[in-house]
Protein backbone atom coordinates (compact mmCIF):
# COMPACT_ATOMS: atom_id res chain seq x y z
CA UNK A 1 0.00 0.00 0.00
CA UNK A 2 3.00 2.46 0.56
CA UNK A 3 4.80 4.35 -1.85
CA UNK A 4 8.02 4.10 -0.59
CA UNK A 5 8.89 7.41 0.32
CA UNK A 6 11.92 8.56 1.89
CA UNK A 7 11.53 10.67 5.04
CA UNK A 8 14.38 12.80 4.67
CA UNK A 9 12.95 14.70 1.02
CA UNK A 10 9.47 16.65 0.74
CA UNK A 11 7.07 14.21 0.54
CA UNK A 12 5.18 15.76 -2.09
CA UNK A 13 8.08 16.00 -4.60
CA UNK A 14 8.74 12.63 -4.47
CA UNK A 15 4.54 12.19 -4.70
CA UNK A 16 4.96 14.04 -8.40
CA UNK A 17 8.08 11.74 -9.17
CA UNK A 18 6.08 8.58 -8.48
CA UNK A 19 2.44 9.98 -10.36
CA UNK A 20 5.03 10.89 -13.59
CA UNK A 21 6.76 7.37 -13.60
CA UNK A 22 2.86 6.30 -13.66
CA UNK A 23 1.91 8.69 -16.46
CA UNK A 24 5.05 8.33 -18.39
CA UNK A 25 5.11 4.12 -18.23
CA UNK A 26 1.63 4.25 -19.48
CA UNK A 27 0.07 2.93 -16.34
CA UNK A 28 -1.89 6.01 -16.16
CA UNK A 29 -2.89 6.42 -19.88
CA UNK A 30 -3.08 10.06 -21.66
CA UNK A 31 -6.39 11.48 -20.87
CA UNK A 32 -6.77 9.11 -17.73
CA UNK A 33 -9.27 9.78 -14.80
CA UNK A 34 -6.95 10.80 -11.91
CA UNK A 35 -8.43 9.05 -8.51
CA UNK A 36 -9.22 11.01 -5.83
CA UNK A 37 -6.72 12.76 -3.33
CA UNK A 38 -8.43 11.30 -1.07
CA UNK A 39 -7.76 7.55 -1.96
CA UNK A 40 -4.24 8.59 -3.49
CA UNK A 41 -3.52 9.66 0.14
CA UNK A 42 -4.93 6.25 1.23
CA UNK A 43 -3.02 4.52 -1.36
CA UNK A 44 0.73 6.38 -0.72
CA UNK A 45 -0.23 6.49 3.08
CA UNK A 46 0.54 10.26 3.11
CA UNK A 47 -1.61 13.34 4.21
CA UNK A 48 -4.48 14.35 1.54
CA UNK A 49 -3.12 17.81 2.02
CA UNK A 50 0.48 17.07 0.62
CA UNK A 51 -1.33 14.85 -1.83
CA UNK A 52 -3.50 17.58 -2.83
CA UNK A 53 -0.49 20.11 -3.14
CA UNK A 54 1.17 17.71 -5.48
CA UNK A 55 -1.40 17.41 -7.75
CA UNK A 56 -2.30 20.68 -7.78
CA UNK A 57 1.69 21.18 -8.58
CA UNK A 58 1.44 18.75 -11.82
CA UNK A 59 -1.45 20.88 -13.23
CA UNK A 60 0.40 23.64 -13.24
CA UNK A 61 3.02 21.99 -15.19
CA UNK A 62 0.20 21.35 -17.24
CA UNK A 63 0.37 16.74 -16.62
CA UNK A 64 -3.55 17.20 -15.51
CA UNK A 65 -6.51 19.01 -15.58
CA UNK A 66 -9.50 19.39 -13.50
CA UNK A 67 -12.61 19.54 -15.13
CA UNK A 68 -15.25 21.28 -12.98
CA UNK A 69 -17.75 18.63 -12.17
CA UNK A 70 -15.98 15.64 -12.95
CA UNK A 71 -13.04 15.43 -11.29
CA UNK A 72 -9.13 15.17 -12.55
CA UNK A 73 -7.87 13.93 -15.78
CA UNK A 74 -4.00 13.19 -16.68
CA UNK A 75 -3.47 15.45 -19.66
CA UNK A 76 -4.48 14.06 -23.15
CA UNK A 77 -1.39 16.30 -25.07
CA UNK A 78 0.99 13.55 -26.05
CA UNK A 79 3.80 16.38 -26.44
CA UNK A 80 3.90 17.18 -22.62
CA UNK A 81 4.26 13.56 -22.09
CA UNK A 82 7.10 13.07 -23.96
CA UNK A 83 8.88 16.03 -22.92
CA UNK A 84 8.55 14.98 -19.54
CA UNK A 85 9.96 11.28 -20.66
CA UNK A 86 12.76 13.20 -21.75
CA UNK A 87 13.14 14.68 -18.77
CA UNK A 88 13.11 12.06 -16.68
CA UNK A 89 15.64 10.27 -18.69
CA UNK A 90 17.90 12.94 -18.72
CA UNK A 91 17.69 13.15 -15.66
CA UNK A 92 18.73 9.43 -15.08
CA UNK A 93 21.37 9.47 -17.31
CA UNK A 94 23.30 12.34 -15.85
CA UNK A 95 23.21 10.27 -12.59
CA UNK A 96 24.50 7.04 -14.55
CA UNK A 97 27.08 8.81 -15.91
CA UNK A 98 28.20 10.78 -13.08
CA UNK A 99 28.19 7.49 -11.46
CA UNK A 100 30.28 5.47 -14.15
CA UNK A 101 32.89 8.51 -13.79
CA UNK A 102 33.36 7.82 -10.49
CA UNK A 103 34.34 4.15 -10.98
CA UNK A 104 36.93 6.04 -13.31
CA UNK A 105 35.54 4.84 -16.85
CA UNK A 106 35.65 6.78 -20.09
CA UNK A 107 33.05 7.66 -22.54
CA UNK A 108 34.16 4.52 -25.11
CA UNK A 109 33.91 2.17 -22.07
CA UNK A 110 30.54 3.00 -20.81
CA UNK A 111 29.20 3.36 -24.29
CA UNK A 112 30.43 -0.44 -25.10
CA UNK A 113 28.74 -1.47 -21.31
CA UNK A 114 25.59 -0.15 -22.43
CA UNK A 115 25.52 -1.80 -25.61
CA UNK A 116 27.17 -4.86 -24.35
CA UNK A 117 24.27 -4.96 -21.38
CA UNK A 118 20.86 -3.42 -23.07
CA UNK B 1 -12.56 31.84 11.74
CA UNK B 2 -9.72 29.71 10.05
CA UNK B 3 -8.79 29.97 13.53
CA UNK B 4 -9.36 26.81 15.31
CA UNK B 5 -7.91 26.70 18.34
CA UNK B 6 -5.70 29.85 20.12
CA UNK B 7 -3.54 29.24 22.93
CA UNK B 8 -2.08 32.78 24.51
CA UNK B 9 0.49 33.02 26.86
CA UNK B 10 -0.29 29.30 28.41
CA UNK B 11 1.62 29.02 31.77
CA UNK B 12 0.91 25.58 33.84
CA UNK B 13 2.76 25.20 37.37
CA UNK B 14 2.80 22.03 39.43
CA UNK B 15 4.37 23.13 42.41
CA UNK B 16 7.41 24.67 41.84
CA UNK B 17 7.65 23.06 38.51
CA UNK B 18 6.72 24.50 35.64
CA UNK B 19 5.16 21.96 33.22
CA UNK B 20 4.65 24.67 30.52
CA UNK B 21 5.93 27.82 30.06
CA UNK B 22 3.95 31.13 28.44
CA UNK B 23 2.75 29.00 24.93
CA UNK B 24 1.52 30.70 22.10
CA UNK B 25 0.16 29.27 19.08
CA UNK B 26 -2.87 28.63 16.61
CA UNK B 27 -3.97 26.13 14.82
CA UNK B 28 -5.97 26.18 12.01
CA UNK B 29 -8.50 23.71 10.43
CA UNK B 30 -7.93 20.78 8.12
CA UNK B 31 -4.23 20.14 9.02
CA UNK B 32 -2.65 17.15 11.00
CA UNK B 33 -0.76 18.33 13.51
CA UNK B 34 2.39 16.13 15.54
CA UNK B 35 2.96 17.46 18.89
CA UNK B 36 6.23 15.86 19.83
CA UNK B 37 8.73 16.29 22.51
CA UNK B 38 10.97 13.84 24.84
CA UNK B 39 9.17 12.47 28.19
CA UNK B 40 7.88 15.42 30.51
CA UNK B 41 8.06 18.11 28.18
CA UNK B 42 4.58 19.19 28.38
CA UNK B 43 2.43 16.96 26.38
CA UNK B 44 -0.13 15.65 27.93
CA UNK B 45 0.00 18.74 30.41
CA UNK B 46 -1.12 20.87 27.34
CA UNK B 47 -3.67 18.31 25.83
CA UNK B 48 -5.47 18.05 29.06
CA UNK B 49 -5.63 21.84 29.59
CA UNK B 50 -7.13 21.68 25.85
CA UNK B 51 -9.67 19.09 26.94
CA UNK B 52 -10.68 20.75 30.21
CA UNK B 53 -8.94 18.34 32.75
CA UNK B 54 -6.40 20.54 34.08
CA UNK B 55 -6.80 24.31 34.92
CA UNK B 56 -3.79 26.64 33.42
CA UNK B 57 -2.31 28.58 36.06
CA UNK B 58 -1.95 31.58 33.75
CA UNK B 59 -3.01 32.27 30.02
CA UNK B 60 -5.82 31.07 27.89
CA UNK B 61 -7.34 28.88 25.65
CA UNK B 62 -9.79 29.18 23.22
CA UNK B 63 -11.79 26.49 21.02
CA UNK B 64 -13.53 28.23 17.65
CA UNK B 65 -13.58 31.50 19.64
CA UNK B 66 -15.18 29.84 23.12
CA UNK B 67 -13.27 29.49 26.33
CA UNK B 68 -12.96 25.53 27.21
CA UNK B 69 -16.12 24.34 28.05
CA UNK B 70 -19.13 22.69 27.28
CA UNK B 71 -19.02 24.23 23.75
CA UNK B 72 -15.36 22.83 23.34
CA UNK B 73 -15.68 19.50 24.49
CA UNK B 74 -18.32 19.29 21.66
CA UNK B 75 -15.87 19.80 19.28
CA UNK B 76 -13.14 18.33 20.75
CA UNK B 77 -12.88 14.25 19.85
CA UNK B 78 -10.28 13.43 23.03
CA UNK B 79 -8.41 10.19 23.20
CA UNK B 80 -5.99 10.02 26.29
CA UNK B 81 -3.11 7.94 26.92
CA UNK B 82 -4.79 5.49 29.68
CA UNK B 83 -7.96 3.61 29.49
CA UNK B 84 -10.85 4.79 30.68
CA UNK B 85 -13.48 2.74 29.18
CA UNK B 86 -15.29 0.46 32.01
CA UNK B 87 -13.89 -3.51 31.81
CA UNK B 88 -17.78 -4.94 32.68
CA UNK B 89 -19.47 -3.86 29.46
CA UNK B 90 -19.22 -5.31 25.78
CA UNK B 91 -18.23 -3.20 22.84
CA UNK B 92 -21.43 -2.88 21.62
CA UNK B 93 -22.32 -1.46 24.91
CA UNK B 94 -19.65 1.04 25.04
CA UNK B 95 -20.97 2.05 21.49
CA UNK B 96 -24.30 2.89 22.48
CA UNK B 97 -22.91 4.46 25.22
CA UNK B 98 -20.82 7.07 22.57
CA UNK B 99 -23.93 7.18 20.93
CA UNK B 100 -25.79 8.75 24.22
CA UNK B 101 -23.25 10.56 25.10
CA UNK B 102 -21.82 12.46 21.73
CA UNK B 103 -24.58 14.13 19.45
CA UNK B 104 -21.99 13.72 16.78
CA UNK B 105 -21.02 10.23 17.10
CA UNK B 106 -21.62 8.03 13.56
CA UNK B 107 -22.28 4.22 14.24
CA UNK B 108 -21.89 3.11 11.11
CA UNK B 109 -18.32 4.40 10.72
CA UNK B 110 -17.29 2.75 14.11
CA UNK B 111 -18.87 -0.80 13.23
CA UNK B 112 -17.46 -0.68 9.94
CA UNK B 113 -13.52 -0.19 11.77
CA UNK B 114 -14.11 -2.72 14.27
CA UNK B 115 -15.18 -4.92 11.30
CA UNK B 116 -11.88 -4.06 9.18
CA UNK B 117 -9.87 -4.62 12.00
CA UNK B 118 -11.79 -8.01 13.04
CA UNK B 119 -12.95 -7.19 16.19
CA UNK B 120 -16.16 -8.67 17.46
CA UNK B 121 -18.36 -6.15 18.88
CA UNK B 122 -19.77 -8.51 20.82
CA UNK B 123 -16.71 -8.89 22.92
CA UNK B 124 -16.66 -8.22 26.61
CA UNK B 125 -14.02 -5.07 27.10
CA UNK B 126 -12.03 -7.04 29.81
CA UNK B 127 -11.38 -10.26 27.41
CA UNK B 128 -9.41 -8.07 24.95
CA UNK B 129 -5.78 -7.67 24.85
CA UNK B 130 -4.17 -4.25 25.87
CA UNK B 131 -3.26 -3.41 22.26
CA UNK B 132 -7.19 -4.33 20.93
CA UNK B 133 -8.53 -2.17 23.32
CA UNK B 134 -6.57 0.68 22.05
CA UNK B 135 -7.85 0.07 18.79
CA UNK B 136 -11.03 0.42 20.22
CA UNK B 137 -10.77 3.26 22.01
CA UNK B 138 -9.23 4.81 18.68
CA UNK B 139 -12.14 4.07 16.97
CA UNK B 140 -14.39 5.28 19.14
CA UNK B 141 -12.41 8.35 19.28
CA UNK B 142 -12.11 8.44 15.30
CA UNK B 143 -16.17 7.86 14.65
CA UNK B 144 -17.19 10.87 16.45
CA UNK B 145 -17.53 14.04 13.32
CA UNK B 146 -15.48 16.36 15.45
CA UNK B 147 -13.63 19.64 14.24
CA UNK B 148 -10.76 18.76 16.13
CA UNK B 149 -9.12 15.17 17.38
CA UNK B 150 -6.94 15.33 20.01
CA UNK B 151 -4.38 11.84 20.32
CA UNK B 152 -2.45 11.52 22.92
CA UNK B 153 -0.12 8.59 22.06
CA UNK B 154 -2.81 6.41 19.84
CA UNK B 155 -0.01 4.09 18.24
CA UNK B 156 1.96 3.21 20.77
CA UNK B 157 0.90 0.02 22.18
CA UNK B 158 -0.59 -1.31 18.96
CA UNK B 159 1.61 -3.57 16.31
CA UNK B 160 3.06 -2.32 13.46
CA UNK B 161 0.29 -3.97 10.86
CA UNK B 162 -2.72 -2.51 12.97
CA UNK B 163 -0.41 0.91 12.80
CA UNK B 164 -0.32 1.31 9.64
CA UNK B 165 -4.60 0.67 9.27
CA UNK B 166 -5.10 3.31 12.09
CA UNK B 167 -2.59 5.83 10.26
CA UNK B 168 -4.72 5.19 7.39
CA UNK B 169 -7.91 5.43 9.39
CA UNK B 170 -7.25 8.81 10.55
CA UNK B 171 -6.10 10.10 6.93
CA UNK B 172 -9.27 8.97 5.49
CA UNK B 173 -12.13 9.30 8.04
CA UNK B 174 -11.26 13.00 9.12
CA UNK B 175 -12.68 15.34 6.88
CA UNK B 176 -11.13 18.30 5.44
CA UNK B 177 -12.50 20.66 8.11
CA UNK B 178 -11.27 18.85 10.73
CA UNK B 179 -7.97 19.25 12.49
CA UNK B 180 -6.01 16.19 14.46
CA UNK B 181 -3.24 17.27 17.14
CA UNK B 182 -1.14 13.58 17.62
CA UNK B 183 1.03 13.22 20.15
CA UNK B 184 3.76 10.95 19.81
CA UNK B 185 7.55 9.52 19.85
CA UNK B 186 6.94 7.45 16.99
CA UNK B 187 7.48 9.85 14.51
CA UNK B 188 9.02 8.00 12.02
CA UNK B 189 5.72 5.97 12.43
CA UNK B 190 3.80 9.53 11.76
CA UNK B 191 5.69 11.65 9.92
CA UNK B 192 4.97 11.05 6.33
CA UNK B 193 0.87 12.06 7.18
CA UNK B 194 1.84 15.15 9.40
CA UNK B 195 1.30 18.66 7.51
CA UNK B 196 3.14 20.33 10.87
CA UNK B 197 5.32 19.66 14.19
CA UNK B 198 5.00 21.45 17.19
CA UNK B 199 8.43 20.40 19.02
CA UNK B 200 8.07 20.78 22.86
CA UNK B 201 10.83 20.97 24.98
CA UNK B 202 10.66 21.46 28.96
CA UNK B 203 7.20 23.40 28.43
CA UNK B 204 8.37 25.76 25.67
CA UNK B 205 7.85 25.41 21.88
CA UNK B 206 11.04 25.07 20.01
CA UNK B 207 9.75 24.78 16.82
CA UNK B 208 6.60 24.93 15.13
CA UNK B 209 6.76 24.21 10.99
CA UNK B 210 5.67 22.41 8.72
CA UNK B 211 7.31 19.10 7.83
CA UNK B 212 8.10 19.33 3.97
CA UNK B 213 9.52 22.99 5.06
CA UNK B 214 11.81 20.73 7.46
CA UNK B 215 12.71 18.28 5.07
CA UNK B 216 13.69 20.82 2.07
CA UNK B 217 15.71 23.35 4.33
CA UNK B 218 17.81 20.76 6.60
CA UNK B 219 17.34 18.19 3.78
CA UNK B 220 16.76 15.31 7.24
CA UNK B 221 13.62 13.40 7.94
CA UNK B 222 11.28 14.79 11.13
CA UNK B 223 12.76 12.17 12.88
CA UNK B 224 16.37 13.03 12.40
CA UNK B 225 15.75 16.43 13.18
CA UNK B 226 14.37 15.48 16.48
CA UNK B 227 17.02 13.57 17.61
CA UNK B 228 18.89 16.68 16.72
CA UNK B 229 17.22 18.87 19.00
CA UNK B 230 16.58 16.27 21.60
CA UNK B 231 20.17 15.01 22.08
CA UNK B 232 21.03 13.55 25.33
Amino acid sequence: MSWNLDSDRPIFIQIIEHLEYDIVSGSMPPGAKVPSVRELASEAAVNPNTMQRALSEMERQGLMRTERTSGRYVTDDESVITSLKKNLASVGVDGFIKQMKRLGLDREEVLKLVKDNY
Amino acid sequence: MSSLLEVNSLTKKYGNLTALNNLNFELESGHIIGLLGPNGSGKTTLIKIICGLLQPTSGSVMVEGNPVGVESKKVISYLPDTTYLGNAASVQETIDFFMDFYEDFDQDRAYDMLGKLGIDPSAHLRTLSKGTREKVQLILVMSRRADLYILDEPIAGVDPAARDYILNTIITNYDEKASILISTHLISDVENILDEVIFLKQGEIVRFCGVDEIRSNEGKSVDGLFREVFKC
